[in-house]
């Protein structure tokens, strides 16, 4: 590899950019996006493009058409997909023996390949390009719409798309209390869950005194059924840096962090390229661009401790501490890491900064609502057709999300709940789906933003039994500091795994909710202070459902074990001997053409016979 | 010197003290139990909870690691603190019921039911020993392991440790292990059979546990802080 020439001036800096500019401008040479996220390459986009790579070098097409391997495109469902570029050709769920056909009809003949083409499931509908697809409509992917365009591992992709101007910007024409006040105007609020102002805190770091100040990049996403962050670091690590190294100037730091699980080997991998790209550069290190602003990142990998997203603990994991929350105050900002003045801000927010300083405070503050400006990403998964990260702008509605976005319940079925905001957030019923989305809202719903993951949920899910899924979580990722945290989610479990077992008392309930509270009340960090939540929430709108188990000893959705069983309809059952050969426990017995019978007492509930009956012959009670 | 509003009269503080260590000073009893002035401070039993700021923004902090700050506003004894302390004792006697010092802490504040099953564990987590035996002895023999409810307090390895000079110490600091409570009730796991060696009544006006209830009450109890009052009478009407 050729040593890259560090970059010595600002001038140089947008010379560069615009060179890069031209150059993927005059590009004429068609080029084959392929999305290789984590979820990408779990799906085979590595195998689809080792074939792409071998049809090329085939037929020596090298000239005539490049690849370029991206981060995560958000839609999930559709993975691995492709886009062709220039014409924009969306190509979904490709395989490795489609490659040759990609090649020789699109890219070399401009044929279409309709099998390839998304289909929309209600209107049967076929999209040419991501622009026709619903779950494209309604997003506005302001941070997450550059992943489909850069290789992350080149950071001469990211100059193309304008990349590293805001801090050429920032270095140049902004003071760094006007970088603060840019930021404060355009209301961004931090993305990790609590919403608190960044610019305010970005003020705070600033005014605080101390021998040096930090800033750390929180990258410590922990939430099942999450990964937005993920998702940046991998597709676009260098839009975070520039992020950082913005805020840094900003704040008057020379060091930073960015704490990031070593669960996300990609992100790691990823990230840890681009800062060696941008010291190489001259874009971090001493005298950064020829000004007198110096500034080094270091990676600090967290070893997947749910709370060390909290910020006092990641300063402590940092520190090589065990990572256990402490009180606040003193707040980070004023004695924070090796107890200097420390502003933490996670992915999602860093990755916003660039952006408000290129098109500026007011253009930010018109998205969204009154207190919520922007746009927040969203997990969305679950029982969802279109499973996948959607970046809207705030205050869209939760039935615009599930519904139009996301394209509804799989299998007709019906909408139930989401849980929004990972474990300690909430769920919120369908009585609610008008709801706006913004952080006050969701938390006068009962549930919290958080970092921004979205399970939905649907007729066939056990509100009782998603409580104790969540409640489990919570047990095993509490530091265990508080009695009330540890032992409270402990007992909350405990609860309510035996209301799922059929052995809930009267009076459960009622106790339950008196636990939750003083869990809520008496917790020192944000972890336990919203534990209680999956229970309130649960409580506060499926009441009925746990009055079902312990009452009637009935689980409604049919899902918790030991308050079901299996049942063969009479008149229904045509004595195909179906169920009975897939029976494992032979607890079904029967002859051929006649009624069968399940013995309740051999019965494990594993429910193969319900899944093998083709003739709705079996019912769950 | 800092000024701050505690249980509604303004007060001054030190600069750096605690929320506990100015409530102490002007004679305001705060229950605590992971909290020993020897030692730095964990803030990990939830005891020593105190209500701070103006209505309807307020919370719940735990006095020993909360600093005094300017102008906050501070209330020790109101109906939303000794509920939630209340709780805490429920959560450590089903933990340790033997504890003779959590029992007179559930005599004392009026717990007289544990709701949950019993787990004897002994060990409330309150890390007492393990910062004895740092700060104190020097020696770094014991230390939490793992987190959540698997969390407990072990020698490297749970291994004999080199660094134990078997001082003690964590013996002697010990809430749990060290005095035996005799008799709890096998029906409601709280003993309460002390009751008659301390008279709680002077902090709260409990009917069932007043010992001069037939005698008529002898009125030493009446304290006329309207918060104990009010927690008094709900305690009441609860039974």
């Amino acid at each position: 590899m050729k040593k890259t020439e560090k970059i010595k001036s600002i001038e140089k800096l947008y010379k560069t950019i615009d060179h890069h500019i031209q150059k993927r401008k005059s590009e004429e040479t068609p080029v084959l996006t392929v999305s290789a996220g984590t979820c990408g390459r779990a799906r085979g986009s590595m195998r689809v493009i080792e074939s792409l790579e071998k049809v090329i070098q085939k037929e020596n097409l090298k000239d005539q058409v490049r690849i370029r391997v991206t981060g995560c495109h958000g839609f999930c469902e559709a993975e691995p997909n492709i886009i062709l570029q220039p014409h924009n050709f969306f190509y979904q769920k490709v395989q490795p023996k489609d490659a040759k056909e990609i090649i020789s009809e699109t890219v070399l003949n401009d044929k279409i390949i309709e099998r390839l083409l998304y289909t929309d499931p209600s209107t049967e509908t076929k999209a040419l390009n991501e622009d026709e697809i619903e779950f494209y409509k309604k997003q506005r992917r302001i941070v997450l719409g550059d992943n489909a365009l850069i290789d992350p591992t080149e950071i001469g992709d990211y100059f193309s798309i304008g990349g590293y101007r805001s801090l050429a910007k920032a270095l140049t024409e902004m003071k760094p209390e006007e970088i603060i006040e840019t930021i404060q105007k355009s209301g961004l609020r931090g993305r990790g869950g609590a919403g608190f102002p960044t610019g305010n805190k970005w003020a705070f770091a600033r005014k605080a005194k101390g021998d040096t100040k930090y800033v750390i990049c929180n990258a410590d996403e922990g939430d099942p059924g999450a990964y937005m962050d993920r998702s940046l670091l991998e597709g676009n690590p260098h839009r975070v840096l520039e992020g950082m190294i913005i805020g840094a100037y900003a704040i008057g730091t020379k060091e930073g962090y960015i704490y990031i699980r070593d669960e996300y080997p990609l992100a790691l991998h990823h990230i840890t390229l681009a800062i060696e790209q941008a010291k190489e550069l001259g874009l971090l290190g001493e005298s950064i661009l020829g000004t007198d602003f110096s500034l080094d990142i270091h990676i600090a990998k967290g070893a997947g401790a749910f709370v060390c997203g909290e910020e006092t603990a990641l300063i402590a994991s940092i520190e090589g501490r065990v990572g256990e929350p402490r009180q606040r105050p003193p707040f980070p900002a004023v004695k924070g890491l090796w107890k200097q003045p420390t502003n933490i801000n996670n992915v999602e927010t860093w990755a916003n900064i660039p952006i408000i300083l290129q098109k500026g405070a007011d253009w930010f503050s018109q998205i969204g609502t009154n207190g919520s400006k922007g746009t927040k990403i969203f997990s969305l998964v679950g029982k969802i057709n279109n499973t996948g990260l959607v970046e809207v702008p705030m205050g869209i509605t939760l039935r615009e999300i599930i519904f139009d976005i996301g394209g509804g319940i799989p299998g007709g079925k019906e909408f139930k709940a989401v849980q929004t905001g990972g474990p300690s957030g909430g769920c919120i019923p369908k009585e609610k789906l008008n709801l706006p989305i913004d952080y006050e809202s969701l938390t006068a719903a009962g549930s919290i933003m958080g970092s921004g993951g979205m399970i939905v949920m649907d007729e066939n899910t056990c509100m009782v039994d998603v409580a104790k899924y969540f409640l489990n979580f919570l047990r095993d990722e509490s530091c265990g500091k508080c009695l009330s945290c540890r032992e409270g989610t402990q007992r909350m479990w405990e609860i309510v795994k035996d209301i799922t077992e059929g052995l809930g008392k009267e009076g459960d309930i009622e106790l339950l909710v008196t636990l939750a509270r003083a869990v809520k009340d008496a917790s020192m960090c944000g972890l336990g202070q919203t534990a209680a939540n999956p229970v309130l929430s649960t409580v506060r709108y499926f009441r009925e459902e746990y009055e079902a188990h312990i009452k009637d000893k009935k689980c409604p959705a049919g899902v918790c074990k030991n308050l079901i069983q299996y049942l063969i309809l009479e008149e229904k059952c045509t004595g195909c001997l179906a169920c009975l050969k897939i029976c494992s426990q032979e607890a079904i017995t029967g002859e051929l053409k006649k009624v069968h019978i399940i013995n309740q007492e051999k019965c494990i509930k594993c429910g193969a016979c319900f899944e093998a009956c083709n003739f709705d012959a079996i019912i769950i009670e | 010197m800092i000024t701050l509003k505690l249980n509604n009269v303004d007060v001054k503080a030190e600069e750096g003290w605690t929320l506990l260590e100015t409530a102490k000073f002007y004679g305001l009893e705060i229950p605590t139990l992971c909290y020993n002035e020897g030692l730095s401070v964990y803030g990990g039993c939830r005891l020593c909870l105190v209500e701070i700021g103006e209505e309807p923004n307020t919370k719940l902090v735990s006095s020993c690691t909360y600093p005094a700050e300017e102008g906050l506003v501070v209330r020790t004894g109101t109906r939303r603190v000794i509920e939630t302390r209340k709780m805490m004792i429920e959560l450590m006697l089903s933990l340790a019921p033997n504890s003779k010092t959590i029992q007179d802490l559930a005599s004392k504040f009026g717990v007289t039911q544990v709701r949950f099953k019993i787990r004897n564990e002994e060990c409330i987590l309150c890390g007492l020993c393990v910062r004895m035996c740092r700060e104190q002895m020097d020696g770094r023999a014991i230390g939490f392991q793992n987190r959540g409810h698997k969390r407990k307090i072990s020698t490297p390895f749970d291994m004999r440790s080199e660094e134990c000079r078997l001082c003690g110490g964590c013996i002697y600091i010990c809430p749990a292990c060290q005095l035996r409570c005799q008799g709890p009730q096998p029906d409601t796991d709280v003993c309460n059979a002390c009751l008659t060696m301390d008279p709680t009544c002077l902090d709260v006006y409990d009917e069932l546990q007043c010992w001069m209830y037939d005698a008529g009450r002898c009125g030493t109890c009446v304290r006329e802080e309207p918060e104990i009052k009010e927690a008094s009478q709900a305690l009441g009407k609860k039974k």
